[in-house]
Parts: C-alpha cells; sequence; structure tokens
C-alpha cells in the first residue's frame, strides 16, 4: 500500500509526468484516429437514413460526442480543481489549465452543431429552452475560468481561484444533463443513457459510440500535449527542465 | 454503402449546408487546436534554449578572466 | 504598469463574462425553464394572458387546413386531454407533421385560437431506418399513441 502511494506520487510530480505523458501522447493519437476513421465511416457511408429527419441527422455523429466531451471534461477539470486544492499536488492544477481550453472547444462545437441541426429540423437556430440556456452557461464557465486563470500571475494563487470557480460550476453539469426530463423543453430527451435500452438503430449507436470514444482519445492527447506546455512554463526555473531542455537541442 | 453517387453524399438529402457546416467546423476546430498547441510548445522550448544558453554563455564569460 | 493594466482589463472581462452568465441563468431560471404549456396548462389558467408564450403537444391528425388567403395555416394541438386551435402564417418546418410533436409561440386570440408568430416542430429522441419506422407504425396505432405520448412527456 506504501509502496504503490509512493509511486501514485512519483507519477504525480511534473518531472517525472512529463517524459511519461510525452511517451503516452502518440498512443492516444493513435486511438483517436482509429476510432475516428470507424466511427465516421460507419456513421455517414453504412448508417442508415432516419426516418424522420432523413440524411440531417448525421450531425448526431458529432453533436453528441461534442456534447457528451465538454460535460465530462468539466467533470475531469473540477475533479484536478479540487485534488489540486485538497492535496496541493502541482500537477492537478495543471492537468485542469490544460483540459479548460480543449472543454471549451466541445461546448462551441456542440453549440454550433446543435444550431446545424436546429435550423433544418425545429426550424430555429436556437432557442432560450432549459437544455440550451445551460449548456451556453457552460461555455461561459470555461471561458471564466481561462480569463480568471490569465488574470492571475502568481500561479498557485490562479490555480485556487480557478478551482473555486470550477467547483461552484459543477451544479451546471446535471442542470445540462437532466434539463430534458426536469422541464418541457424543445430539445428532446436522451437517446442513450445508463437507465433505458437505446432509442437507435444499432448501427447508429455504433457509429456515435466510436465517434464519441475518438473525441475522448483526442481530448487526453491534446490534454497532454498542452499540460507539458505549462509543466516547461512553470517549472523553467528548475534544473530537470533546464537539462531536458538542453537534451532536447543536443537530440535536434 | 447508403449513397449511389457522390454527389447524392454531398447534397445528404437536401440537408447538406447544415451536415457540411457541422463537420467543417468540428474538422477545423479539431485540426488547428494540435497545431497551435504544438507550434506553442516548441516556440517555449526554443525560447528556454535560447535562454539556457545565455545564461551559460554569461557564466563561462564571468569565470573565463579569472 | 502595463502589465497590471493588462491584468485589470482580464479581471473586468472575467468579472463581466461572469456577470452575463450569471443574467443569462437568474434569466432562464425566472420565465423560460418552462419552455412551453400544453394545452391542458392553459385551459387552467397556467398560461400568461397578455403575454407572448408557447404552447406545445401534437399536432392532432388530420387537422392541418390552408385558409382562404393561402398563407394562413390552422391546425390543432393536442396533449390527448385538451385541444388548441393555432393560426400560424408562414412556412413550417420540414419536421411539422400531423401526429407529430410542435412547439407554437404567440399570443391568445380571439374565441381562444392561439395566433402563433413562430412554429418549431419538436422531435423525439428515436432514430430509425424508414423500414422500421414503417414496421412500428404497422404494429398498430395503439402502439404508436402511446409511444407518442409518452415522447411528449419527456
Amino acid at each position: 500500500m506504501n509502496n504503490r502511494l509512493l509511486n501514485w506520487f512519483k507519477f504525480a510530480s511534473p518531472q517525472s509526468f512529463f517524459p511519461l505523458a510525452g511517451k503516452m501522447i502518440p498512443g492516444f493519437w493513435a486511438l483517436a484516429v482509429i476510432f475516428g476513421v470507424a466511427g465516421l465511416y460507419l456513421g455517414f457511408f453504412v448508417a442508415p437514413t432516419d426516418a424522420q429527419q432523413g440524411e440531417g441527422y448525421r450531425i448526431i455523429f458529432l453533436h453528441v460526442p461534442a456534447a457528451w466531451m465538454s460535460m465530462f471534461i468539466y467533470l475531469v477539470m473540477a475533479f484536478w480543481a479540487a485534488i489540486g486544492l485538497i492535496y496541493k499536488t502541482r500537477l492537478s492544477g495543471m492537468m485542469a489549465s490544460a483540459l479548460a481550453p480543449t472543454g471549451a472547444m466541445f461546448t462551441f462545437l456542440a453549440l454550433w452543431t446543435g444550431a446545424f441541426w436546429g435550423k433544418p429540423m425545429w426550424g430555429a437556430w436556437w432557442v432560450w429552452d432549459a437544455r440550451l440556456t445551460s449548456e451556453l452557461i457552460l461555455f461561459f464557465l470555461y471561458i471564466g475560468f481561462i480569463a480568471l486563470q490569465a488574470a492571475i500571475d502568481d500561479p498557485r494563487r490562479a490555480d485556487k481561484a480557478g478551482a473555486i470557480l470550477a467547483l461552484v460550476g459543477v451544479v451546471n453539469i446535471p442542470i445540462i444533463y437532466f434539463s430534458v426530463k426536469w422541464w418541457n423543453t424543445l430539445h428532446q430527451g436522451a437517446s442513450v443513457s445508463l437507465t433505458k435500452a437505446p432509442s437507435m438503430a444499432q448501427t447508429m449507436l455504433l457509429a456515435m459510440l466510436l465517434c464519441a470514444l475518438a473525441f475522448w482519445m483526442y481530448s487526453v492527447a491534446v490534454a497532454l500535449m498542452r499540460v507539458r506546455g505549462i509543466i516547461l512554463e512553470r517549472e523553467r526555473n528548475s534544473e530537470w527542465v533546464k537539462q531536458q531542455v538542453t537534451m532536447a537541442a543536443a537530440g535536434r | 454503402m447508403v449513397w449511389n453517387s457522390f454527389s447524392d453524399f454531398l447534397a445528404m438529402g437536401g440537408y447538406g449546408l447544415y451536415v457540411w457546416g457541422s463537420v467543417g467546423a468540428t474538422a477545423l476546430l479539431m485540426m488547428l487546436e494540435p497545431i497551435i498547441i504544438a507550434r506553442r510548445n516548441s516556440a517555449l522550448t526554443t525560447q528556454l534554449q535560447r535562454q539556457f544558453r545565455a545564461e551559460r554563455n554569461q557564466h563561462t564569460q564571468r569565470r573565463s578572466p579569472a | 504598469m502595463k502589465a497590471r493594466q493588462q491584468r485589470i482589463a482580464l479581471i473586468v472581462g472575467g468579472l463581466a463574462v461572469l456577470g452575463i452568465a450569471a443574467a443569462l441563468v437568474l434569466n432562464a431560471f425566472q420565465s423560460n425553464l418552462v419552455f412551453f404549456f400544453s394545452p391542458t396548462q392553459v385551459a387552467s389558467g397556467e398560461a400568461p394572458k397578455d403575454r407572448v408564450f408557447r404552447i406545445g403537444g401534437m399536432v392532432k391528425e388530420g387537422s392541418l387546413t390552408r385558409e382562404a388567403d393561402g398563407v394562413t395555416m390552422r391546425f390543432v394541438v393536442t396533449d390527448t386531454a385538451r385541444e388548441m386551435t393555432v393560426n400560424y402564417k408562414g412556412i413550417l418546418p420540414d419536421l411539422f407533421k400531423e401526429g407529430k410533436g410542435v412547439v407554437a409561440q404567440g399570443k391568445l386570440g380571439a374565441g381562444d385560437v392561439f395566433v402563433a408568430s413562430e412554429v418549431l416542430a419538436k422531435h423525439d429522441e428515436n432514430y430509425m431506418p424508414p423500414e422500421a419506422a414503417k414496421a412500428l407504425d404497422d404494429a398498430g396505432s395503439r402502439a404508436v399513441n402511446e409511444k407518442a405520448s409518452h415522447s411528449l412527456k419527456q
């Protein structure tokens, strides 16, 4: 137990995580590409036309994975922020900062693809229903987190302030998820959930899940890339960064 | 395969604008993001390399006359 | 001095973003969380009287007609308990169909006719190929009705 704890803490230090992350990135890229190609192929070439929405429903293969990731990344970000707040581990705050821009991007994509889906199907680019409004608030939470951290020079204080904002904002996630159940919304209910059988044809479902996996792997790869940059930036005065960087220069 | 021709595929049953508008934005952002990060990381590395080299040179210069 | 000004600008920007977010939240919680009222709710007086609001339900089968002027559509929205007639001048969305979900925004007019300024189609969360949908339809109108009322509730 003690030994395992030690191991965990070993990788929790930026110094040992930096090369580890570097080694993991290509693997996650490969997985993202494999799942992405398979999911898009199934979704755009194999999955049948939808009875209600014709070919327009194919936006689902991007919209739902983006929306899932927008919420999931926020939860992971808040998790790391909380760990950093409680245990004062340096790497946790860096992880939270590395995840925020990707989460914001997926939130934007969920809103964008949603608008492009809503216009032909519902008849409106945007409506102020509970699902859409709460997702927009998620976007502002990400932007607020990023802006707040950018506004504070001392990284430790920036991490702390960001963590508090991130944790307060967690309330919004169940609101987004359950909004279609709790209130009358124009947005339809969930097609896929843990509590009931999915209401989608099998090929459509498989394509959507593969795309979601691809987005997930992409997020990990991109967050690891970004966290490496953050580590270098914040630890630039340490001896190991000096060695690391000079070694990289010699290798080139 | 659900398409009879390439133009069928592009038309998306009349929803081409909406489907490709979504695909385009998603593809653009998901390609740009890693490129931007990779560039920023390598710029940071070069900057640090330059800084460390300058520091080392300062050290040796200071030491050499003594 | 410049770095400090930048920091102040960022903080002001951050606060502005948070302010906008808070305003949106309050606005949403105040009035927009109930995106639409059902005909039953309208009948029991839950919907606002003189303000624009939305009603939602199913378009009653066989109720869609075009007025003599050629642009005004008239259809009946039902929640299986109560019904309400809607007048709408404009283009209906692609997914607008009899027997499917609809949300209309507007005001109550003379003779309890709802005069809509915007009509949105509400679709359900079921995705299936046309053959499967047809098989479901053929399985009997009772099952379809049940499914429809189920999807309305969500």
